[in-house]
């Protein structure tokens, strides 16, 4: 009898096992055989692949330069028969990247494969078995030796089969899944930090030349030669320019970025230091990085029949900045323009992002869709409550300029710093709660604090001494 | 204070938002309540028993208020004025609601009104005109003094009814006359 992990003979790995583990608790051991690597302890017989780090809103976390291009829903992952310790992943979400496979259940766990430990993918089987069959994508990934842990430096290999229960189109999928992993994303970055030492080396070669024959036959061949080679050149430098142009352009999305983290983790400056330009700028920058927000967007075509609850959750990520800056509440219409400026291309729909709003009831984020009795529809956090803004109206209405000629939509703007739309909604609100009463004039809407709850039926001429009918009385006065 | 002609404005007269119809029902059931008494005290001391929905009524605007919102909008003139009518406190005078009678005392009210003023002048088992209960020597100095034409034909009647009085054709055309027997 052997270690339930490796083929190590349990003599030897007890050995091992007692000499490291010496103080385990007495639960853990008894929860496995004589495994001698710390880490593998059978609970984790599920993490044969590295986590993916999820949003709060459940999208995954992307890293530098990964663009998604598609997802299949209702995905199991299995592992080789030969590791009967790993246990499969059931039934989740299966994004490709430019890097990865991101496998992501409905429990909020998160797995990912990286393309770069992949070494084969397998054609489909076509057999009669396969036809009845839920579709198989097959490929094989390096692992470590050891355990069977997905290791891109590991020496063994091991064949994952995925299995594809959902409606979507595999085929489109392992397309897809092939043009990525030949794309090699993820060696770029590697190519350009060697690329700069290579380049000292080859300049230091280019020196000599040898000189070739340019008269008789040879010499017509050679210019023959020499103008292919030049047309290939031509060519390579043309299609040069349109990769530099994308790179240039991915530059540009990591500058911005870049910027955006600095931005956002900055705090707001303190001490002496700070000028008015400075912050001035600094409020332009975040304007502009903005609308440089979402490098990855979510497309009909890599989320097919997932697109709106993968935009939904898309949506429900970005939305949280502007939603800060706004105070905690804005309008769709807002949301509409912002949210398709960031993304650029592949805009979406006003249907689409009433769609996805909607979807939030569903799942689990911390932002809802609001809708307010004048049809108004708005975003806000969860944790908003109308309380804080209805006691600023409050103060706001007793002030004695607005006691005696009321306050409209957009002087509860300025003085509440949010946009008049929005003000006037939480004004309306104010008033149906029997806060304030409304004034109509050919110059529109004014709200007063209301009074009728003071003023008594019976005795029409009374004012009451603490009252804010006495302090109303006393403002007007006051201005004549 | 404010005064409309030797009428006591109330404070509330210069509040904006009490010239708009306010669309929150609490807020509006409050308002019409103050309307109403506004209207009523109005009517009774400047003894004005019919508003006319068309015309000038000088308590329906305010021209201290200069935002011009001082003036109540037709919507809320029927408003307030039916309101009066559903407390039996007004009647409209024909299906067009174009005019209104304001009853500051009910018709009750003015039928014991009349049964005083007969017994104060000695009139029972008499004979008046309707015009001189109106406006007759005896009536100066009393609520019956300048009563709407309308309103005492309704209270005689209501007293004939109960077989206080009887009415009938007069000499002339358009004037009817009473025989008391309380």
């Amino acid at each position: 009898m052997g270690c339930t992990w490796c083929e190590i003979s349990q003599l030897e790995s007890l050995e091992l096992y007692f000499s490291i583990h010496y103080n385990i608790d007495r639960q853990l051991r008894s929860n496995f055989t004589f495994h001698h690597c710390f880490d593998q302890i059978p609970q984790m017989s599920t993490r044969w692949l590295p986590a993916a780090q999820l949003t709060a809103s459940g999208r995954p976390v992307f890293i530098l330069g990964e663009v998604e291009s598609s997802l299949l829903s209702g995905v199991d992952i299995e592992p080789d028969d030969q590791y009967p310790n790993l246990s499969p992943l059931k039934s989740g979400i299966l994004i490709l990247t430019t890097h990865r496979l991101i496998w992501i259940s409905d429990s909020s766990s998160a797995f990912a494969i990286p393309l770069s430990a992949v070494t084969h993918i397998f054609s489909p089987k076509k057999s009669i078995k396969a036809m009845f069959a839920s579709p198989r994508i097959r490929i094989q990934v390096l692992v470590s030796p050891q355990n069977g842990c997905l290791d891109e430096k590991g020496s063994k290999s091991m064949v994952i089969t995925i299995v594809v229960r959902g409606k979507t189109d595999p085929e489109a999928f392992l397309g897809k899944l092939w043009e990525a992993w030949r794309g090699r994303a993820w060696e770029t970055l590697k190519e350009e930090s060697s690329s700069s030492t290579s380049t000292d080396e080859g300049s230091s070669r280019s020196g000599i030349r040898t000189r070739s024959a340019v008269v008789g036959v040879a010499g017509i061949l050679r210019k023959e030669q020499e103008m292919w080679e030049s047309t290939d050149k031509s060519l390579q430098d043309a299609f040069q320019d349109l990769n530099a142009l994308m790179d240039k352009a991915k530059e540009m999305v990591m500058l911005a970025e870049k910027m955006r983290q600095k931005l956002l983790s900055g705090p707001s400056t303190q001490g002496t230091g700070t000028n008015d330009e400075e912050i001035g700028s600094k409020q332009e920058m975040q304007d502009w990085m903005l609308s440089v927000g979402i490098a990855s967007p979510v497309t009909k075509e890599s989320a097919g029949a997932l697109y709106h609850q993968q935009l939904s959750r898309q949506l429900a990520d970005f939305v949280k900045i502007p939603l800060e800056k706004a105070g905690g509440m804005i309008s769709l219409i807002d949301i509409y323009c912002v949210f398709n400026r960031a993304r650029g291309t592949e805009l979406i729909s006003p249907e689409d992002l009433l769609q996805a709003c909607s979807i939030w009831e569903k799942i689990d984020v911390p932002v809802m869709l609001r809708k307010f009795d004048s049809g108004v529809m708005v975003i806000q956090n969860k944790s908003y409550s109308d309380e804080e803004v209805l006691a600023r109206i409050n103060a706001l209405v007793l002030k004695p300029d607005s006691l005696r000629s009321g306050i409209s939509a957009s002087d509860a703007a300025m003085a509440l710093g949010i946009a008049p739309a929005m003000a006037k909604e939480h004004l309306l609100t104010a008033e149906s709660k029997g806060l304030l009463c409304r004034d109509i004039s050919p110059d529109g809407f004014r709200f007063y604090v209301n009074l009728f709850g003071e003023i008594l039926t019976e005795d029409i001429y009374l004012v009451k001494d603490y009252g804010t009918y006495g302090t109303w009385i006393s403002a007007v006065l006051a201005s004549r | 204070m404010q005064t409309l002609g030797n009428f006591k404005l109330p404070n509330f007269f210069n509040y904006p938002p009490y010239f708009t119809l306010q669309p929150v029902r609490d807020t509006r059931e409050k308002q019409v309540q103050l309307w109403k008494e506004l209207i009523l005290d109005y009517c009774r001391t400047q003894k004005i028993f019919v508003i006319a929905l068309d015309e000038e009524f000088p308590l329906f605007s305010n021209p201290v208020i200069e935002s011009i919102a001082g003036s109540l909008n037709h919507e809320a003139r029927q408003a307030f004025l039916s309101a009066l009518v559903s407390e039996g406190r007004a009647e409209w005078m024909h299906k067009g609601h174009r005019k209104c009678l304001i009853l500051w005392h009910r018709i009750q009210d003015w039928a014991d009104s009349i049964v005083q003023f007969v017994k104060d002048n000695g009139l029972e088992d008499t004979v008046m005109t309707v015009e001189e209960i109106r406006s007759g020597v005896e009536s100066r100095g009393t609520e019956l003094h300048g009563i709407d034409r309308t309103i005492l034909m309704r209270a005689l009647k209501l007293l004939e009814n109960k077989g206080k009085l009887v009415i009938f054709k007069g000499s002339s055309a358009d004037d009817e006359g009473i025989k008391f027997s309380l």
